[in-house]
């Protein structure tokens, strides 16, 4: 039987990697910016409106104002904002997939989202916050507290993915539940919190991106030099201190860059789950184990989902749209269901 | 590969252990035998008696307050009109929803720990509350249907979400980490759509869909009654009936098949009835934050009995709900703040609560 055992311990390879092999990766990694840039400009020529290139062209480069150039200029703050959350919700995923060794690890799943969402609302509902700015600090406070929780939880000697994942659902069912109190109470905050609470990218201004912007960079930094360290931590806590790895520096670093990445998207788009976990899994299906190479496929490629499913969402439901949050969770619970269905991740 | 198949009984416990040795058996003339725990039936009947004293105090709450003596009085049928219409037509048939939307969700709780072996997967975490909310909302955004409307699609929406998971987490069998799973990921999906559908009504239809789903007794009268009291009298002694399977399943498929239980058509009876269970209550009261999930945890504290706990797991759902409805009452005024958000708030506290206890005993 193959309930609940504790996850295997991921063999890393020290490949002395032939160097054919890292420069087929090294070319995977310019293809996947290729495949970004055109899903970023269909992100900008397409939406409500419908657009020709050559609009879109001139709204790019000769800005004049007019209401083509202007619809242009509202979908290039929501193309950046989707670049920006997407790299860090993905990288956030990967680090603590690493991280906990669990490969279901999402920063959505595990209630860290949610408890940025809680902290959110509360901020701006009773504590009359209303800039980005502000209330970022409040989700990075939410994000910590869960993550906290999620932490000693993790730390305990029987975790296994399946209890973890429950754990963080329940956390994230509690939340949503004060979330939804607090609607009930106010019928304004209701008005405003329920579109920030799917997830979505519409609300994106110049203004947004600015006030999160250094948090994301300050988080995708710190994340992309954890990945020598993570590779040591992946192969178990002996193993990682034998080969002179700072277990207990690796560990707070990472749970830091998790938290201010999945912290700042949040607040600046509302939570997104499944993105996390996800990408993670895709780019470890060609990459292999090695982190050095997962955690910069997964920055460049979760942008790709996150944008693929806004336009996704904004062509569907012609002439409305649907929220990114919303068209993530329907693309990734099924994911999610066969990754649990394949017998290797069950009995990870 | 440490942990695996953990005995249900944590080695650190030995009073837990012992436990299983407890009770008495009780022979009768026929030749049927039956272990009776004292213990176990003494929670039961203390559990019956406070669900009923707490129905009384709760009849006599409201705007116009009837002392306990009354309330007594006119339901035995001697009250003044007066009383007799308040107690009978407006405050009787809420209290009795309570009860029975408590005792199903405890009953479905306890079911679903058992059959996923975890503390955590309750209903309300696997995805069925989502799941019936998706169903009524389906009915208040598109249709701005009326309430009965409303019940409709919740239970149709409670009985897809559940054989949604059945099939999904059916592979040679449904295992227990295979349904937590397969029910989380249903619950995100779920989730999300019931966000999409809010997003898409007016503000108006908004507000009764938040309204509806926080759960509430509100305005519940004999309409809701009579199809819960149905569905409970049928199902509940069909589950009790099968207790005994269900208590040799927690020692793992294999030892049951052994000791001749057939595991698969158990399960999925059992299954089949806590989702029944869980459908209705949600489609009578929506979904009621955490009563599936805390009942049958304290219940087990109660009776200190290792097993599903199903009678007492039922009866402290009732009892719970019925002392979360009046506390509401009484902290905030007369339908000012609905059940489920006082449930949500002491569900949210206990939940961390058993996090960390749990954590401790190496369950997590």
């Amino acid at each position: 039987m193959i309930v609940d055992s504790p996850p295997e311990h991921r063999t890393v390879t020290p490949t002395a990697a032939s160097p054919k092999r890292h420069a087929i990766r090294a070319a995977g990694l310019l293809v996947s910016l290729g495949i970004l840039v055109l899903v970023a400009l269909a992100s900008i020529a397409i939406g409500a409106k419908e657009l020709s290139l050559e609009q879109v062209w001139h709204g790019l480069f000769h800005d004049t104002g007019t209401y083509g150039d202007v619809v242009v200029g509202e979908r290039l703050s929501r193309t950046v904002l989707g670049l920006l959350a997407g790299a860090a919700l993905g990288l956030s995923g990967a680090v603590l997939q690493a991280l906990t060794r669990n490969p279901l690890a999402d920063p959505g799943l595990l209630g860290i989202n949610a408890g940025a969402s809680a902290a959110v609302v509360t901020a701006i509902t009773f504590f009359g916050v209303t800039s980005v700015s502000g209330y970022v600090w409040f989700a990075f406070l939410g994000a910590a507290a869960v993550g906290a929780l999620v932490w000693f939880l993790g730390g305990s000697r029987s975790a296994t993915p399946v209890r973890l994942a429950l754990a963080g659902t329940a956390i994230s069912a509690a939340l949503y539940g004060y979330l939804q109190a607090v609607m009930i109470m106010d019928n304004a905050a209701l008005g405003k919190m329920r579109f920030w609470t799917v997830g979505s990218l519409a609300s994106a201004t110049d203004e947004t991106i600015k006030q999160v912007l250094p948090f994301l960079l300050v988080g995708t930094v710190v994340a992309l030099f954890l990945a020598r360290p993570l590779n040591a931590v992946a192969m178990g806590d002996d193993t990682a201190r034998a080969l002179g790895a700072n277990l207990n520096r690796t560990r707070a670093l990472s749970m830091a860059a998790a938290t201010v990445l999945c912290g700042a998207a949040t607040a600046a788009c509302g939570p997104i789950v499944f993105v996390g976990l996800m990408i993670p899994h895709v780019v470890r299906s060609f990459t292999g184990p090695d982190l050095r190479w997962i955690l910069p496929y997964a920055t460049i490629l979760s942008p790709v989902l996150l944008l693929g499913a806004d336009v996704l969402g904004r062509i569907v439901a012609r002439p409305s749209e649907i929220q990114v949050g919303i068209v993530t969770a329907v693309l990734g619970g099924p994911v999610f269901i066969f990754l649990v269905r394949r017998r290797r991740t069950a009995q990870l | 590969m440490k942990d695996t198949n953990k005995p249900a009984v944590h080695p650190d416990r030995p009073a837990a252990r012992k436990s299983t040795l407890r009770g008495r058996t009780v022979r009768t003339a026929g030749g049927l035998s039956v272990r009776l725990d004292p213990r176990t039936f003494t929670v039961v009947v203390l559990l019956v008696v406070a669900a009923l004293f707490a129905s009384v105090v709760l009849i006599g709450t409201g705007d116009f307050p009837i002392p306990a003596a009354d309330v007594l009085k006119t339901l035995v049928g001697n009250g003044d009109a007066g009383q007799e219409f308040i107690v009978t037509e407006l405050r009787l048939p809420r209290v009795l929803v309570g009860l029975l939307v408590g005792l199903s969700l405890g009953l479905g709780g306890a079911l679903f720990q058992s059959v996923s072996r975890n503390p955590l997967g309750s209903p309300d975490v696997l995805g069925l509350a989502q799941g019936a909310t998706a169903g009524a909302l389906v009915v208040i955004v598109l249709t701005s249907g009326s309430a009965t409307a409303v019940t409709g699609g919740a239970l149709v929406g409670g009985l897809v979400t559940g054989l949604l998971i059945y099939l999904l987490a059916w592979k040679r069998g449904v295992h227990g980490y295979r349904l937590v799973l397969v029910g989380i990921g249903v619950n995100a999906i779920a989730t999300a759509v019931n966000g999409y559908l809010i997003t898409k009504a007016d503000l108006v239809d908004a507000a009764r869909a938040v309204n509806w789903m926080v759960g509430s007794l509100n305005g519940r009268d004999w309409e809701q009654v009579w199809p819960l009291l149905a569905l409970c009298v049928v199902l509940v002694p069909l589950v009790l009936g099968n207790a005994r399977g269900l208590r040799m399943m927690e020692m793992g498929d294999d030892v049951s098949y052994a000791l001749g239980v057939r595991v698969e058509r158990v399960r999925l009876l059992l299954m089949l009835a806590a989702v029944l269970l869980t459908a209705a209550a949600t489609a009578a009261a929506g979904p009621v934050a955490f009563v599936a999930l805390t009942a049958p945890q304290l219940a087990r504290r109660l009776t200190g009995s290792p097993g599903p706990n199903l009678l007492p797991s039922a009866f402290m759902g009732a009892t719970l709900l019925i002392v979360a409805d009046w506390a509401s009452q009484r902290a905030f005024g007369a339908d000012q703040l609905p059940v489920g958000v006082v449930t949500g708030i002491l569900g949210g506290v206990y939940l961390l609560w058993l996090l960390v206890t749990e954590r401790r005993a190496g369950r997590i």
